[in-house]
């Protein structure tokens, strides 16, 4: 098991489509968060005094900026996690991985855990760029950065941890759909616009909330605790630990789809 | 299964028994059975299409049979513990990311042999690779892809090769290093089990030939066998149509495959001067008096033309199982 970890994991590093995915989504997390920060400290204070809109609490502001990533960054963790299984399929070396590893189970825990390591620095390094520039815009400006506070860090490790789960809910999404082109498609099509529409819809009726929040993207807003979305009064969110557990249903369902599917069939 | 098997086959042993692959109505491989020897290198024969590959995949545990079995060593591939250092397999030439270079191809699958980095630059000088080892494999020709196949299956030092049509994309001096290379690698005691669609190809190069058409078992035995079936043929044009038939019939010639029409006559089992000689006997005109030898590549592909199994099977001294 251990070996084909280290295979699995080696296959990744050792093709570019993994850091070219990690340097556009630092870059792309960090003009966001940067934004967000300024646009949503400044906002108040444009509005004026006579304003009735609800002034934004500076907690709201960290949480709002620092976890972009989570709101918008997932589909990078999500599109490499899967790419761990479609690069296989779509160059053929899914035919070596078998004769190195006959046993399909195994591959398949060799490569949701290769996609947890990915998942890890994906997690990092996306979260890290968003409090990064969220923080330095808030300090150019003179708010505070909330970053001596011990529950913004644990906003931060949740957020990465909400990465890190996306990354090993693509291997199984890969795994279920293996054609790389189908895969960007849908991963594109469903967190760009089929769920924000989705929640936006649901959140507008009284019996929608209870669904939406157990939407994948809503779970894994709420592993961070808290997200531009719920920050905009758009949705309720589930306790923690609570979307830690619908997300991970939802990467342990996929990946046994795919065991069942993909895994099954014969590799010609 | 239905033959009765030795309690234990020695190392190395490739056997094939009853293999059956179907594909929605294609019986892909039908009721194939074969065996393959260590010490040797054996040529898995067949015209494109014939189910070579699909066999491979089977023995090799990526397609699973409809029935029948596949075993190396007495054991399926799936049982073997740490596969690839017991078989070297190359299916394609195709099977390698374009972006990861010749080095981290091999690193990617040595952890499960296991061996170390050293081991995947030794296989890469023993192909001829060293120079290209960091080289991303998206800008290799054919022949340096086959290389590189080749190089993955040594990673392991495995007792059992088996190849794909290896020489597919190699230059004549590639084909000339290869087949050096599997004679050694047979000398070593190993088992390398080679296919291809043209015999010729690998004549050169095997001890043991297999060839299959339609996914059905159509000639076993040594290489030398095999050539001991070719039978040189006559050829007989005359302008008198009625005398030639006459003479053939009245000499009692057995007429070859290829047949007789008006005026020419095709027959085996006898020489020239024989011919000659019994024309001249009955004053017939003779145009045309050949010797024409089809060669093995001829007897292969008339071997594969008839398809189906029958007679042919029953090659002179067959290959027995030691």
């Amino acid at each position: 098991m251990r070996a084909a970890l280290v295979a699995e994991t080696r296959k990744v590093l050792t093709t570019r489509m993994w850091w070219i995915l990690l340097v556009v989504m630092a870059a792309y997390m960090a003009l966001m968060s940067g934004g967000l920060a300024a646009a949503l400290s400044l906002a108040p204070e444009q509005t004026g005094a006579g304003s009735d809109a609800p002034p934004i609490g500076p907690e709201q502001v960290v949480r709002g900026a620092y976890t972009v990533a989570v709101s918008f960054g997932y589909l990078f963790p999500l599109l490499v996690g899967a790419m761990v299984v479609t690069s296989e399929f779509r160059h053929k070396t899914i035919t070596p991985t078998l004769l190195a590893e006959p046993r399909r189970t195994v591959v398949l825990l060799a490569k949701l855990g290769a996609g947890a390591v990915l998942g890890v620095v994906f997690g990092v390094v996306g979260t890290l760029a968003s409090v990064g520039a969220g923080a330095g815009v808030l300090a150019i400006i003179g708010k505070p950065t909330y970053l001596d506070l011990g529950s913004t860090w644990r906003t931060i490790a949740l957020s990465a941890l909400a990465l890190t789960v996306w990354a090993v809910l693509g291997v199984g999404f890969g795994a279920t759909i293996t054609n790389q082109v189908a895969v960007i498609v849908v991963v594109l099509a469903f967190t760009q616009f089929v769920e924000p529409v989705a929640r936006f819809a649901l959140a507008s009726t009284d019996w929608g909330g209870g669904i939406a929040k157990f939407l994948p993207g809503a779970a894994g807003e709420a592993i961070s605790g808290g997200s531009f979305y719920s920050v905009s009064g758009l949705a309720d969110l589930l306790a923690w630990w609570q979307g830690l557990l619908v997300l991970l249903g939802y990467a342990l369902v996929l990946a046994l789809l795919g065991r069942l599917t993909t895994l099954r069939r014969d590799i010609t | 299964m239905s033959q009765p098997t030795p309690p234990t086959p020695p190392d190395g042993v490739v056997r094939v028994e009853r293999l059956t692959k179907t594909f929605g109505h294609v019986r892909a491989v039908d009721d194939l059975t074969f065996e393959v020897r260590p010490g040797r290198v054996t040529g898995f024969l067949g015209p494109n299409g014939a189910g070579k590959t699909t066999t491979l995949r089977m023995l090799l545990g990526l397609v699973r049979p409809t029935s029948g079995t596949a075993t190396i060593g007495g054991r399926r591939y799936a049982e073997l513990p740490r596969p690839t250092s017991v078989v070297g397999a190359a299916l394609e030439a195709a099977s390698f990311h374009p972006g990861r270079t010749a080095l981290d191809h091999l690193r990617s699958y040595a952890p499960q042999v296991p061996v170390t980095d050293a081991r995947a630059r030794e296989v890469l000088a023993t192909v001829g690779l060293a120079e290209v080892a960091d080289r991303r494999v998206g800008g290799f020709s054919l022949g340096m892809r086959q290389r590189l196949a080749l190089a993955t299956t040594l990673l392991g030092d495995p007792q059992v090769l088996v190849l794909d049509e290896p020489a597919n994309g190699l230059d004549p001096e590639g084909i000339r290093w290869l087949r050096v290379f599997l004679r050694s690698l047979a000398a070593q005691g190993r088992t390398v089990l080679v296919s291809s669609h043209v015999l010729s190809e690998v004549e050169q190069t095997v001890d043991d030939v297999v060839i299959i058409a339609g996914g059905r078992l159509v000639h076993e035995s040594s290489l030398a066998d095999l050539a001991a079936m070719t039978t040189t043929r006559v050829r007989v044009v005359s302008p008198d149509v009625d005398g030639l038939a006459r003479l053939v019939q009245a000499s009692g010639w057995r007429v070859g495959p290829d047949g007789a029409g008006p005026g020419w006559v095709e027959l085996e089992g006898v020489e020239t001067p024989e011919v000659g000689a019994a024309a001249f006997r009955a004053g017939l005109e003779l145009h045309t008096l050949t010797r024409v030898d089809p060669g093995l590549e001829g007897l292969f592909l008339e071997l594969v033309s008839r398809g189906a199994p029958g007679p042919v099977q029953q090659a002179p001294a067959g290959r027995a199982v030691a």
